[in-house]
């Protein structure tokens, strides 16, 4: 820990009451940030990123240890530290009613950048943010990754040496992600910039120089993405077989023997093994012919789980969800032709159509603001189409009467149940709003509370429930009444890797017993979990089909094994292209 | 409508609302403080008005008459002045309200027979103290004429005034803005409980979540109603107890009557507060609401100044203020000792107004989409 | 341009521009006090006229017609003829009429017999204060009408004494002339205070506060950038005002504008910091708004001494009232609009509110620290 490190914590611990109870936000978290590095802090929500963001940056005392930035102390002299960085907020800090020169010039003031050479930096960032086009829109009119990079853009302002980014990435599409890392090391190369950056998306560890793996509140370690991964060498496998559905295949090899964790994968199922070494078929799966295991190469997330998954057995409790659904057959459940909805002169959903077929699991993917959350609140009932036509079990709800709703189960995007009212007091409530009482409702709530694991907290108050937990409570809570079709919107945003693997392994047993599964998500892995699916942008739909047809058709010769965030990628890219040929053929 | 559903609702916003101790505290202690003090400051009678005398006349008639004023417990001597010059500082600079000023031939022209001139120099700034100061003091000085004429063996004037104050036989003004104080706050909590219930759900996310269960929307408003007209209650009971008890202010009418009255007038104000919350997206706007619905409508319901001296225009616009009707009822019952048949007209305007609101409110919930 | 000028400047010019761009800032600022001023200015009035009176003469003659006339003509009065007490006390009690006046069989008879003629008066006491308005214009005009009517017998009314008074400032006790002003003060306490109550609580809110901590602005800079442009805002809500008292509503100002104005600055700071101090503590609009309703609406209009006379309140009241800033604007308001400038009301008050603004401002400082926790 040297002075010439860009930035130091020594024994930081950071403590806030809550309710009456000191809560260990950070401890005993000490590392070195190298100069002229980009060093990814990197952890599930509720890790203790922000705080430890926010103490960098003297927003925050700590309640013991030492921190030092550029040589400050930023404990003491908060003023010096917070004039020498560049930080980026979550949300970006930008004012969303005044347009990007407005923003660019307020934070040029109040770094006190030069009047001269104002305009030259202007325009530098603005060429390299790809923003010059837009100086006079307002913020709030920005596409989400318009607005991260104008954030990026006031906060390189007067190119700061450290430059700290609170989540950047968060809710916005690949391309612009993209994008951000490119400036950022851009940044690092030509101005010599120190970069802090958070983020919860463990893919993105793999393009920093240096990693620091936070986890509740602990630093579980620090080192090259490289070097954790090689943690895992050799126990890291990719398991196929035919005549099983993926799904089952991954609820089946979770629970073999030997192994730690198995997640769908495209069409096979990655496997991380407790030990090195590949494993027997017949070990794995017992009774299946034509098992191929193929060794692959280990991620960061691979060595995230085995650092933090102690095999456990929520898996065999999910087999049995014991649900009474009745529905047979597969004929469609949810049709959607040309559905529209406009707010003003701004269209949220143009001419959107898909179907879902009884006990499918179907995806919504694309970035925040892509208007898969309008569709959904369309098809709940929640709000009316502008045009189109669309119906849910054979209603439109938004018309229908209360009954209809009975067969639906729905979970909104972010944690929407009464933070007043206990757990049992919750599910209680949305039992008997379903119409469940007496002998019913203790049956299901206890189902509820025993399936769920959430015994410990009965009595807790939703809002002071752990993340995961509010999550497992939402999901319990719109499965009281045994629904036919559920709904679930952005389910696993903010939830760790571990809570993601739990939440689907649920989800495909609620799809084996014949519900019909409708989730968005921007987690372009996460479409890997779907039967089918579709991408949106821009409210229209850039493609429909299973994650096997997508990927396939961004295979090529440069990448024989595309994921789906490079099918996505290629999508908009081709859309880009498809709308400059328009404006051409146009002029 | 299912018996069931609406209770479970009900439970359910009674826990989200008094599980949070701070909510709770919101709901029951500023309006017991408020009533006290409020209670207490709100009064047009004046005690112990400021008062200079410049006496130029050394007989005992004007000594006769400044005992009858000082006298008074409405009003204290604080100077006393030997010049016209002394008026104008004390009551530019109020630190009198008003200046009495005896001539030199006051005692002479008394005893002759002639009319005495009496000067009053008054401070007009408020005009209403002014009134009422000018008031008090005409009665002191009547009193004083009509004892001087029958010790003096003279006739009075032909024709005299008998005066009689029904109702509040004393004028105290306490016994008219306490009720009104009641009503106000009534309107001010039981608005705040409700001009949030909705808002709060939409933003919170909750909302939605309701609206996706088979919960239909008059059930929703029934049991969304309800907590506010409870607590409404609750709180009218506690503060006409304390009204009755602590204020002393009679209570001559029906007490049925007057439960009537409340739960029409809580009925009516949980309706705006459930429309204004049903239109508001935020918090912010809910709170913004309910705040442009209740400074005017207490300002203009009578509760401090009549609304007979309102014009026409306001005069009409007020009859939508469910408060202006509630106001009537309680002073009717408590001072004036109604029965049903006399509140009739108060009460009917009052379930016009919440069959309206209620229902606005209702349909909102499934229409009122962002 | 100075460093810290520049940063101070950046704030104002972001601040205004989110004003000029958020139109519920403008509507406070603007539409609210006309709005208000309008519907309070005109609905909020003491002065009686026109009270119903029922008027029961139970045998009609020259003299009790005489009598009946001198209300008849009143612009106080609009009198109703009933046959009988009875009927009348019915209406009375119905609400339809607010006092009778009962002339007895006997009442020409006694009149002329030189016996005394008692007028029997009956009011409803339930609103304490017009009652004791329409007892005085009762007696204005029985005494009116006693003097015709000795006149008219060739004597003069000898009343021992005489009450001559002459009422300083408002002549004709017109209670529109205190009560604008005194309505400015308490729309201005609510705008000025709800307008700052959100704008601090809203950056916390939106996430752009922490980008504004992580930059060279100190916290004095930051606050000040803030209050200019809401002042220049709130002062503007204030001359509508000001203009409708002056030319709707015909207040007269007896004062000069400059002495009007900067005493309104001063209380618009007031309030400003106030609201700032809320939005402060709470960091959180929706809380801001709530508490900022709390603390300035009510206790302005019950606790200024805009409608109910303070010195008449029980000590501990009076005690209380000196926390509420409406009270020293309403005084101050009230003389430099009606009385003219009256220096020792005007510094006495002045002081007062000065002496809140440094207060709340060592509050709003010692509050405010650039760190989240």
């Amino acid at each position: 820990m040297t002075e010439q490190s860009a930035l130091s914590f020594h024994n930081v611990r950071q403590v806030f009451s809550s309710g009456g109870h000191a809560l260990c936000a950070l401890d005993g978290i000490g590392f070195a940030v190298a100069p002229g590095r980009v060093t990814g802090l990197i952890g599930p929500d509720g890790a203790g990123k922000t705080t430890l963001m926010r103490l960098a940056c003297g927003l925050l005392r700590p309640a013991q240890g030492e921190i030092r930035v550029l040589g400050l102390d930023a404990v003491n002299e908060p003023q010096a530290v917070q004039s020498a960085v560049g930080y980026m907020p979550q949300r970006f800090g930008l004012y969303e009613d005044l347009s990007v020169q407005e923003n660019l010039d307020l934070y040029a003031d109040l770094q006190g950048l030069p009047k001269d050479g104002r305009a030259a930096r202007y325009a530098e960032l603005m060429h390299m943010t790809g923003l010059a086009p837009f100086t006079a829109r307002l913020a709030g009119r920005l596409s989400g990754g318009m607005k991260q990079k104008l954030g990026l853009a006031c906060a390189l302002l007067r190119a700061p040496r450290l430059l700290l980014l609170d989540e950047p990435t968060v809710g916005v599409d690949p391309v612009s992600r993209r994008e951000l890392w490119a400036i950022v090391y851009g940044q690092v190369r030509e101005q010599g910039m120190s970069v802090l950056l958070s983020t919860a998306y463990l893919d993105e560890a793999e393009r920093c120089d240096d990693v620091l793996l936070l986890h509740q509140g602990r630093l579980l370690g620090q080192g090259a993405p490289a070097d954790f991964s090689a943690e895992v060498e050799g126990r890291i496998f990719q398991v196929s077989a035919s005549g099983i559905s993926h799904r089952r295949l991954q609820t089946r090899l979770s629970q073999a023997p030997g192994v730690l964790d198995a997640l769908v994968e495209g069409e096979t199922v990655r496997l991380v093994m407790q030990a090195p070494g590949e494993p027997a078929a017949a070990s794995l799966l017992p009774g299946l012919d034509e098992v191929r295991i193929r060794p692959a190469a280990p991620r960061f997330e691979d060595a995230f789980v085995a650092r933090l998954k102690t095999r456990h057995d929520a898996a065999a409790a999910l087999g049995a969800l014991d649900l009474h659904i009745d529905a047979r057959g597969d004929e469609e459940v949810i049709r959607v032709r040309k559905l529209l909805r406009r707010f003003g002169d701004f269209i949220a959903v143009n001419e959107v159509s898909f179907s879902v077929r009884r006990g499918e699991i179907f995806g919504l993917l694309g970035a925040n603001g892509a208007g898969k959350t309008t569709t959904f609140r369309m098809l709940c009932g929640l709000l009316p189409a502008s045009g189109g036509e669309l119906s849910v079990a054979g209603h439109d709800l938004h018309t229908a009467r209360a009954e209809a709703r009975r067969h639906i189960g729905y979970m909104a995007q972010k944690f929407s149940l009464y933070g007043d009212l206990s757990v049992a007091q919750n599910l209680r409530f949305f039992a008997s709003a379903y119409g469940l009482r007496g002998r019913r409702q203790d049956q299901r709530v206890a189902w509820a509370i025993d399936t769920f694991g959430l015994a410990d907290y009965r009595q807790t108050n939703a809002r002071d429930l752990p993340l995961g937990f509010k999550q497992r409570l939402s999901f319990a809570a719109a499965l009281m009444h045994e629904p036919e079709i559920l709904f679930l919107d952005e389910p696993t945003s903010g939830v760790d890797p571990l809570a993601r693997r739990e939440f689907w392994a649920r989800t495909n047993a609620l799809a084996e017993a014949g519900v019909t599964v409708l989730v968005t998500t921007h987690f372009m892995e996460e479409a890997n979990y779907c039967d089918r699916l579709v991408i949106m942008a821009e409210g229209t739909v850039l493609a429909e089909g299973t994650p096997r047809e997508m990927k396939a058709r961004a295979r090529s010769a440069d990448n024989p094994d595309p994921t789906m965030e490079d099918a996505f990628i290629q999508l908009i890219e081709q859309r880009e292209q498809a709308g400059e040929k328009g404006k051409e053929t146009a002029a | 409508m299912s018996f069931f559903h609406i209770r479970s609702l009900a439970r359910k916003e009674f826990l989200a609302l008094m599980r949070d101790k701070r909510s709770r505290i919101v709901i029951i202690v500023p309006p017991i403080i408020q009533l006290f003090i409020f209670g207490f400051a709100a009064t047009y009678d004046l005690n112990d008005v400021p008062v200079a005398v410049y006496n130029e006349d050394s007989g005992g008639a004007s000594r006769e008459l400044l005992a009858r004023i000082e006298g008074s417990p409405h009003f204290s001597v604080l100077h006393r002045i030997g010049s016209d010059a002394g008026i104008a500082p004390l009551i530019d600079d109020r630190k009198v309200l008003l200046v009495v000023r005896f001539s030199k031939r006051f005692s002479a022209d008394m005893a002759r027979g002639d009319p005495a001139s009496l000067q009053i120099v008054i401070d007009g700034r408020n005009s209403n103290t002014a009134m009422i100061a000018l008031n008090y003091l005409r009665s002191v000085v009547l009193d004083f004429n009509r004892d001087w004429q029958q010790r003096h063996g003279q006739t009075g004037p032909p024709a005299t005034l008998e005066m009689r104050a029904w109702y509040n036989e004393n004028l105290q003004s306490r016994w008219f803005i306490v009720p009104g104080i009641v009503g106000s706050l009534m309107l001010v909590v039981t608005l705040l409980v409700t001009a949030l219930s909705v808002a709060r759900e939409r933003e919170q996310g909750t909302f939605d979540q309701l609206l996706v269960t088979p919960l239909r929307p008059l059930e929703l408003l029934v049991g969304k109603a309800i907590p506010g007209m409870v607590i409404g209650l609750l709180e009218a009971t506690l503060i006409i107890v304390l009204m009755v008890w602590f204020f002393e202010v009679p209570l001559r009418g029906s007490l049925p009557a007057l439960y009537l009255g409340i739960l029409l007038f809580l009925a009516a104000t949980v309706g705006v507060g459930l429309m204004i919350s049903s239109i508001a997206v935020t918090q912010q706007q809910a709170i913004l609401g309910a705040f442009l619905f209740v400074v005017p409508a207490i300002i203009l319901s009578g509760f401090t100044t009549p609304i007979a001296n309102m014009p026409e225009v306001v005069q009409w616009l007020t009859q939508l203020n469910p408060l202006r009707y509630f106001l009537v009822i309680v002073r009717g019952v408590t001072l004036e000792g109604d029965g049903f048949a006399l509140l009739f007209h108060q009460f009917w305007p009052m379930v016009i107004i919440a069959a309206a609101t209620l229902t606005m409110a209702g349909w909102l919930f499934r229409h009122r989409m962002y | 341009m100075s460093a810290r000028l520049r940063r101070l400047w950046g704030m104002i010019r972001k601040e205004s521009l989110q004003i000029l761009r958020d139109p519920s800032s403008i509507s406070i600022a603007f539409v609210m006090p006309v709005v208000l001023l309008l519907l309070f200015g005109y609905g909020v009035s003491l002065d009686a006229k026109r009270i119903p009176l029922g008027i029961v003469i139970e045998q009609p003659d020259t003299a009790s017609q005489s009598l009946a006339g001198a209300f008849d003509r009143s612009e106080f009065f609009r009198p109703q003829r009933f046959d009988a007490i009875q009927t009348a006390q019915v209406a009375l009690a119905e609400r339809r009429i607010d006092g009778i006046l009962w002339l007895r069989n006997d009442f020409s008879s006694r009149l002329f017999s030189g016996l005394d003629a008692p007028i029997g008066i009956f009011v409803n006491g339930v609103d304490s204060n017009r009652a004791n308005i329409t007892q005085g214009y009762i007696q204005g005009t029985w005494l009116a009408w006693l003097q015709h009517f000795a006149a008219a017998q060739g004597r003069s009314l000898d009343l021992p004494v005489a009450m001559e008074q002459r009422v300083w400032f408002n002549p004709a006790l017109n209670s529109r002339l205190f009560l604008v002003p005194g309505l400015i003060a308490i729309i201005m306490t609510m705008i000025g205070s709800l307008l700052t109550a959100m704008v601090v609580a809203r950056e916390w809110e939106r996430g752009t506060m922490e980008a504004l901590m992580v930059t060279p602005l100190h916290m004095g800079e930051m606050l000040t950038g803030k209050l200019i442009p809401y002042f220049v805002l709130g002062m503007g809500g204030m001359l509508l005002s000001v203009a409708m008292a002056l030319f709707l509503f015909g207040v007269p100002l007896l004062s000069p504008f400059w002495l009007l104005m900067a005493c309104s600055a001063l209380f618009m700071l007031v309030s400003l910091a106030i609201g700032l101090l809320i939005s402060i503590v709470t960091r959180n609009q929706f809380l801001a708004g709530q508490v900022a309703l709390v603390v300035s609406f009510l206790p302005s209009f019950l606790l200024s001494g805009f409608l109910f006379d303070i010195h008449s309140m029980p000590e501990w009241v009076q005690t209380i009232t000196y926390v509420v800033p409406a009270r020293y604007f309403v005084a101050i308001l009230q003389t430099l609009f009606l009385a003219g400038p009256v220096w020792p009301v005007v510094l006495v008050n002045a002081g007062a509110m000065l002496f809140m603004l440094v207060v709340l401002t060592a509050l709003v400082v010692k509050k405010s620290y650039k760190r989240l926790d």
